[in-house]
């Protein structure tokens, strides 16, 4: 028996007064901005080993900085999130590989030791010659997957626009660390040994751009909060800040100030980026018609 | 992937069969006992919010201090003649029922209906929220029930946004997230959940699943005989519905959704493998964008 009988039309969607299916999340904007400084750790310790690695020692200093500055600040920034963080360190009673929250507590723990020691070595030269040599190639190593996992974490949840997201988004975090990494070399190195940074930090704004296009084409109509409220004006000003800060260090990015400027737009993009992909989750779980209308479909076999 | 059976076997001789719910909303008359109950016996800090202005509802949903949600819905049923007779058939197969079985569905009448379910945490087989968990606070216990250690929990509220139903939440002022234990500590007294033993009609039912699945089917059918077409029973089978079977099903009379419910649930967890490799591929990605941009150019 249908309720309202054959006079009303049929919603796509029904829903129990318009509430939400799904709790949203319980996070704090220290993930968005650590979704940001994981990416650049990560990303900072690989582009520090491999100019090192290629004799470019004033950029690979600087990266390793960025780097150490990266992976110190997340942990900070994971627990005080907590709702209890004196007991952050129960995260690491267990390793869970269906937690990317918990692969990613180990990832951090190995990843910030080993950028700590290859920091400290390029910077006194004091870290025993055989300890430095393991800790460099170790911390580029993985910071690759520190930069990607968070997209796993996300992606590993009931949230509509994330859950469907989990093929692409991995690679919009990846580009947007690399073009991050790339412009805080690019902010923190003079501008003749900063040629490799320039290259990364264009390369991954363009990635970014195409990625975050991929992944809205990707989701079809569960994309919608990327068009909509805060997550669509973030996204909006990430394009724009990553467009013109990637231009800009293109174009003056030898010059001291064109490189200053454009690294602070890329760098300011990256964090609009993932504010937007965490701002995007909210909406999608805020809204039962992206938990509902898909899930009828699924079942109506549509 | 870990699920209900295979935790369960890990108590070994101290595995208990698996216990849940049976909700049988046809039954509920919205009296919240369930709601109560709970709070009561599990000291649930108390919640209660405005009226909403839309029903009798001032709970809203599932959370961290709400642990059985009463839901009511309002629906206009067709009146007139085709409405009368319908109702006449129905009322005259519901008597019969209702002698038969001593049980009545009371739901309908008067040009409107009222839908009253009173939800619960599913207690999945394929519990996304113990998946997520990093720190093992969400454990499967001995009757394969999913329940929250709160000396262990340190908060993180990853199991919020993974729960497919909506269930879990952080606490304010507390930090940790709670949710329905099935109340664990009863359980292993021999006891019923506060709830199923509050509920004055039976609409909230415990058992081990196995009896509790042959009677919702018994149930609906019986429903079915008697004219009530809508009533369909919503997670009662083990198969291959998104979550691997649940420990808490429902018999409803009406979509899930409306209730609140996801029509198709699906643990999160399911799609780790493919979510993984994208991430694999994604770090590679990276690797190689980095080696690009380094060795690509002259030497510095």
């Amino acid at each position: 028996m249908s309720a309202e009988g054959a006079t009303v039309p049929r919603a796509e969607w029904r829903s129990y007064y318009g509430r939400p299916v799904l709790k949203p999340p319980v996070w704090k904007p220290e993930i968005p901005v650590y979704l940001f400084s994981g990416g650049l750790g990560g990303a900072s310790a690989g582009l520090a080993f491999l100019a090192g690695a290629r004799g470019n020692e004033e950029l690979g200093r600087r990266a390793w900085a960025l780097a150490l500055g990266g992976v110190a600040a997340s942990p900070v920034l994971l627990i005080s999130d907590l709702g209890r963080p004196e007991r952050f360190v129960n995260m690491l009673r267990l390793f869970k590989v269906t937690s990317p929250m918990s692969v990613g507590s180990w990832l951090l723990l190995a990843s910030g030791a080993a950028t700590a020691v290859a920091a400290a070595d390029a910077w006194t030269r004091l870290v025993p010659p055989p300890l430095a040599r393991t800790a460099r190639p170790a911390a580029a190593a993985l910071g690759a997957p520190l930069a990607t996992y968070t997209a796993a974490l996300l992606s590993n949840t009931a949230v509509p626009v994330w859950h469907e997201a989990r093929g692409t988004l991995p690679f919009v975090f990846a580009s947007s660390a690399a073009a991050s990494a790339g412009a805080a070399a690019v902010l923190a190195t003079p501008p003749e040994a900063a040629a490799p940074a320039r290259r990364l930090a264009v390369g991954g704004a363009i990635a970014t751009v195409a990625g975050v296009a991929a992944m809205e084409r990707r989701l079809g109509e569960l994309g919608e909060p990327y068009a909509e409220g805060a997550a669509g004006t973030l996204k909006r000003a990430a394009l724009a800040l990553t467009a013109s800060g990637a231009a800009l260090i293109a174009g003056l990015g030898r010059r001291r100030v064109g490189a200053a400027a454009g690294g602070v737009l890329l760098v300011a993009g990256a964090v609009c980026e993932r504010w937007s992909v965490f701002r995007a989750g909210f909406q999608s779980a805020a809204d039962p018609k992206y938990t509902v209308g898909p899930q009828r479909r699924r079942l109506s076999g549509a | 992937m870990p699920n209900a059976a295979l935790e369960v076997r890990t108590y070994g001789a101290q595995a208990r069969p698996r216990v849940g719910f049976f909700t049988d909303t046809s039954l509920c008359i919205g009296c919240k006992a369930c709601e109560v109950a709970c709070k009561e016996w599990n000291r649930v800090p108390d919640d209660i919010a405005p009226w909403t202005g839309e029903s009798y509802d001032n709970t809203r949903s599932l959370g961290a201090d709400t642990w059985r949600h009463v839901a009511f819905v309002e629906q206009k049923v067709p009146v007139g003649a085709a409405g009368a007779a319908r109702s006449l058939v129905q009322t005259a197969a519901a008597d019969g029922l209702a002698e038969d079985a001593g049980l009545e569905t009371y739901q309908e009448g008067d040009g409107l209906r009222w839908l009253m379910a009173s939800d619960v945490c599913k207690h999945c087989t394929d519990a996304a929220c113990l998946d997520v968990c990093p720190t093992g606070a969400l454990f499967r216990t001995e009757f394969g029930t999913v329940v929250v250690q709160e000396d262990v929990c340190n908060g993180c509220g990853y199991c919020v946004p993974a729960c497919p139903f909506g269930v879990l939440d952080q606490r304010q002022g507390d930090g940790r997230v709670w949710k329905c234990t099935l109340c664990y500590d009863r359980l292993r007294d021999d006891k019923e959940p506060a709830c199923a033993q509050a509920c004055p009609t039976n609409s909230i039912q415990f058992g081990e699943l196995d009896e509790l699945q042959r009677r919702a089917h018994a149930r609906v059918e019986r429903l079915h005989v008697a004219g009530q077409d809508d009533a369909r029973l919503y997670l009662a089978d083990a198969g291959d519905n998104g979550i691997g079977g649940a420990g808490a099903f429902f018999l409803l009379l009406d979509e899930p959704e409306v209730y609140g419910l996801p029509p198709a649930p699906a643990a999160t967890t399911r799609d780790l493998r493919s979510t993984w490799a994208a991430t694999g591929a994604a770090a590679v990605a990276l690797a190689a964008g980095l080696a690009a941009a380094v060795l690509g150019g002259r030497r510095a």
